[in-house]
């Protein structure tokens, strides 16, 4: 294999790689069905055209400058003792600095902008959903609605919705691709996201932190549909025979894989907080007011919690 | 009696680590039983495992490298074999609990027993030849260092064939690393590998840092110092402010698994978030330790192989002092997405930003080092071009991940495992690839043959965009790293590019092993009978391949930056001495060894709490250093007799060599 053959060989790879690329494909993240979303697909497009500002010269470069110079073209300039030039210098540490400090300012502005925590400015009031990762699914929790799920959530367009989300096992992320940010599920803590889904449609909703065996599993379906379809769906869940009490939930916690969609028609009032506070010892269970019925909800746990004290 | 060790520890029912096991013994008993033929035995333990010769060293740590590459590319594969037919929730052939263990041995393999002792064995090959030293301040702890390191390879090996390995992921972030979620022995042989492997790297960190400041030859200032060296100066001083804390945060993981402490459990006031602050504290540094002294590399390449000083030695010099700094105020990039504030979030983001200011400084400063150069395109300038196109594209991935808004749809996604590896195989192992295609006659004394090397140079290279630049589109396709099967079919095609792409590197691989083979068989062509086969500028190049013993029989007097090349211009780099002063070398010792065997078995005890034989493996290690340091017998002299005598031998035909041909172009005369 000579070398010519070899880059020949390089170059028809590239090729192909570069059509498959192009090759209609769903880049999800770059075709968000929300607010969120769409502002993060623009941020992601803004910093990298600011840095191929500089990427593109520099390859550039390297690619030019290794084909002028090279040893055998003797016609090309040779300044064997050149090695410093003030102006070159200034220029090459101020571009980067231009560069980083506009991205620094968009970034400064867009973090703050997008900050998972922040209530989405929007006239329609919010709806929340308590979200819950375990060994191996998510339950979601509408305390607006009494109505709980397994591995489905709906909620409806151009609507806001807050999230509360915690773990009632190891970490985890809390993670629609097409609608925006995502945000760890951790015990013992509740983390805040808040997201609006502007196009309906049936979203693909995942852990993006890796959990342990059944993580691959973890994903569950967002449905974005409209007013009437989400009150649709409030009512199958309220039909459902199935209710979210403590002996239900305590099967819930126990790892399994693959469950499927299920719904509950009714949840112990409360369950959210108490899932967070069996994670925190007394004192934060009086703070939050769980009565200490309710705080031994959850009979494992606790069983775990005295065995340790 | 042997605490959890029983003989169900073994995985007989798993086929794949049964044959690997049957390999392993085979190859192995291959090895020992060829060794024993050749009588071999005595030469391997005077000359190389028990000498503390920074140069052999080096070698160590680098076959060390070569063969757990080989350990850790052999996952990699499978995991794109795994994910290239498990699509539409198809099994494929590896189940999670093996798949898991299998993607978290890759990453810890690939950094701690790759990457790591490739760059220490490089700094230890090289540093103390670039300022004139004759070993490293502390040779015994240098020997140590580097079989505390084998150790730690010797336990992870172990755990394919014994218990299991963490399944957690490299960093075995808690709670799934607790005893709860992670009950079985491999996240303990996680801690143990790691914990016996970073004591000797943090011993290295501060070997080196003495070396730099203190054994610097007559003359030499710091800002005289060779771009590689001031590298490996901020690399080590990273190394020393950053391994504590990874051995602490794995203290600690070990005091939840081991005592029912509850430092980051879900309950009783544990925080896994602490843990995650505390590992990333070590682990940007970490990737900033693998990287600088591989911007030394293609600093010192570039310079050589375009026959010019580098551009801008100061910018450089000040650049790496600033990275280094800067890589301590960065660490929460790594969780953007844990739901710190937008005030914290930004300023990790922008700090993160800041970093890449001085790495375009370097990226433009050998730049312009090639402008006006007459190139030469051996292999370490071709790794070099191709480090140079690939790491800026993979620094544009980074700087758009430090940005939180951005981060917050791409973290974890494949997206992030293109950037990483978009830099790390691009960055260090490119860099490395160099390096070794560059210093090998300097420690074999005769070069690599290129036809080989250029057929794994461009293996490598077609493969690791072949096998990443799909898992950037990936990332942005929604698919998150660690997936043993997905249910999405539109992937599918992207990860059998990928693993195309693993099977061009697996050719690298190979033909780079070739390589080494052809090179060694045909020795007697390319040797390097100058000691300065490209043409070089600093000191390495000033004494001879292989540099003897003793380095330099006398020490060089530096009074400029790229002292060598002034000496070649000016016919004064080959000086004749009329006599030669006896030489105060340290004698080898085998304590390093004996105390990392102990090591070794305290490890395995305590993974299998075998608290008896911990105990026994604790006193021996702490007993065969308390011998050691009654040992009065440490250092000898080599007469000056005997260095007139090599020297002479070197010398001599040299002179003759470049009366003929003049001296920079010796190398390649008599190449």
């Amino acid at each position: 294999m000579n070398k010519r053959s070899l880059v020949s060989a390089a170059r028809w790879s590239c090729a192909g790689f570069a059509a498959l690329l192009l090759s209609g494909c769903n880049l999800e993240v770059l075709s968000p069905g929300g607010d969120i979303g769409l502002q993060e697909k623009s941020l992601i497009l803004i910093a990298t055209g600011l840095m191929l500002l500089v990427v593109v010269p520099v390859i550039a470069m390297t690619l030019i400058f290794a084909w002028r110079y090279r040893a055998s073209n003797t016609k090309a300039t040779y300044a064997p003792k050149w090695s410093h030039s003030t102006a070159i210098e200034a220029v090459v540490w101020i571009i980067p600095c231009i560069i980083i400090a506009i991205l620094g300012t968009i970034t400064w502005r867009s973090t703050h902008a997008l900050d998972p925590y922040k209530p989405l400015e929007h006239q329609a009031k919010p709806i929340t959903i308590q979200a819950v990762s375990m060994d191996w699914k998510w339950v979601f929790i509408y305390p607006q609605y009494g109505v709980a799920s397994v591995n489905e959530l709906a909620m409806p367009t151009d609507v806001p919705v807050h999230f509360e989300i915690t773990s009632d096992s190891v970490m985890n992320a809390f993670f629609i691709p097409q609608l925006g940010s995502q945000i760890y599920a951790m015990a013992g803590m509740e983390t805040q996201l808040n997201l609006i889904a502007n196009k309906p449609g049936q979203y693909a909703g995942l852990s993006s932190n890796y959990s342990g065996a059944g993580f691959s599993d973890m994903h569950f379906t967002a449905i974005a549909t409209s007013q009437q379809g989400f009150q649709d769906w409030i009512n199958k869940a309220k039909a459902s025979p199935a209710s979210l009490d403590d002996q239900t939930y305590h099967a819930l916690t126990q790892p399994s894989e693959k469950m499927p969609v299920t719904y509950y028609a009714n949840v112990k009032p409360g369950l959210f907080n108490s899932i967070i506070g069996q994670y925190m010892g007394d004192m934060q269970m009086d703070k939050i007011g769980v009565e200490p019925q309710q705080a031994s909800a959850i009979p494992s746990h606790i069983d775990h919690a005295k065995a340790a004290e | 009696m042997f605490g959890k060790l029983s003989l169900s520890a073994i995985p007989y029912h798993e086929p794949i680590i049964m044959g690997t096991l049957l390999m392993v013994c085979l190859g192995g008993a291959a090895l020992l039983g060829w060794v024993t033929y050749q009588r071999k035995w005595g030469y391997l333990w005077t000359e190389w495992f028990t000498t503390v010769d920074h140069k052999r060293i080096g070698i160590m740590y680098g076959i060390l490298a070569i063969v757990m590459l080989v350990r850790g590319f052999a996952d990699a594969i499978m995991m794109r074999a795994q994910q290239a037919v498990a699509s539409a929730d198809a099994a494929g052939y590896l189940p999670p609990h093996h798949y898991d263990q299998i993607f978290t041995a890759h990453g810890v393999i690939m950094i701690f027993f790759v990457a790591m002792p490739f760059v220490v064995g490089l700094m230890n090959l090289v540093v103390p030849l670039q300022i004139g030293a004759r070993d490293v301040a502390y040779p015994f702890l240098n020997s140590l260092s580097y079989w505390l390191t084998a150790s730690g390879v010797v336990l992870v090996m172990l755990s394919m064939f014994v218990g299991d390995f963490a399944a957690t992921g490299w960093l075995a972030y808690p709670p799934l690393s607790e005893l709860k979620f992670s009950p079985t022995v491999g996240v303990d042989y996680y801690i143990w590998a790691l914990q016996l492997s970073g004591l000797g790297t943090t011993l290295s960190g501060i070997n080196f840092i003495v070396t730099i400041l203190r054994m610097r030859t007559p003359g030499m200032k710091l800002m005289q110092m060779p771009v590689f060296t001031w590298t490996a100066l901020v690399t080590n001083i990273l190394i020393v402010a950053a391994f504590p804390v990874l051995t602490v945060a794995l203290a600690l993981l070990a005091a939840d698994r081991y005592l029912d402490m509850h430092f980051f459990t879900n309950e009783l006031g544990g925080n896994a978030m602490l843990y995650i602050n505390l590992i990333w504290i070590w682990g940007h540094p970490e990737v900033y330790i693998l990287i600088l002294p591989c911007f030394g590399v293609f600093s010192e390449v570039v310079a050589t192989f375009s026959g010019k000083p580098l551009f801008g030695y100061k910018s450089m010099v000040y650049a790496t002092a600033g990275i280094g700094v800067a890589s301590f105020v960065v660490w929460l990039h790594h969780f953007f997405t844990m739901g710190s504030g937008a005030d914290v979030n930004a300023f990790f983001g922008i700090s993160t930003m800041i970093i890449s200011i001085p790495t375009g400084v370097k990226l433009f400063n050998w730049l312009f080092t090639m402008y006006r150069g007459r190139i030469q395109f051996n292999l370490p300038m071709m790794w070099t071009v191709a480090f140079m196109v690939t790491f800026t594209i993979g620094g544009m991935t980074g700087v758009l991940l430090a940005v939180p808004g951005a981060d917050f749809v791409l973290h974890n996604s494949l997206f992030l495992i293109a950037h990483f590896h978009n830099v790390i195989i691009g960055g260090v192992l490119f860099g490395i690839f160099a390096a070794v295609n560059y210093w090998f006659p300097k420690a074999f004394g005769f070069k690599l043959e290129e036809r080989w090397g250029k057929a794994s140079f461009w293996c490598w290279v077609v493969g690791f965009y072949l096998a990443f630049m799909p898992l950037y589109v990936l990332g942005l396709m929604g698919m998150t790293r660690r997936m043993n099967h997905y249910a999405n079919p539109a992937w599918q095609p992207y990860l059998i590019v990928a693993a195309v792409g693993a099977v061009f590197i697996a050719l690298g691989i190979g033909f780079m092993l070739l390589q080494f083979a052809v090179s060694i068989r045909n020795r007697a062509e390319n040797r390097d009978l100058t000691g300065d086969p490209w043409g070089g500028r600093t000191l390495e190049w000033a004494t001879s391949s292989p540099a003897p013993f003793y380095n330099f029989a006398v020490l060089p007097k530096v009074e400029e930056l790229d002292q060598f090349w002034a000496d070649k211009e000016h016919k004064r780099a080959y000086p004749s001495h009329a006599r030669y002063a006896d030489i105060h070398m340290p004698r080898n010792t085998g304590a390093g060894l004996i105390m990392a065997a102990f090591g070794t078995v305290l490890g395995f005890a305590m993974v299998w709490h075998i608290w008896w034989l911990a105990i026994g493996g604790l006193l021996g290690m702490v007993g065969t250093f308390v011998v050691r340091a009654f040992d009065t017998d440490v250092d000898y002299y080599v007469p000056g007799a005997e260095v007139e005598k090599i020297e002479r031998a070197r010398l001599v035909p040299l002179n003759k060599l470049i009366q003929n041909v003049g001296p920079a172009s010796a190398g390649e005369k008599v190449a």
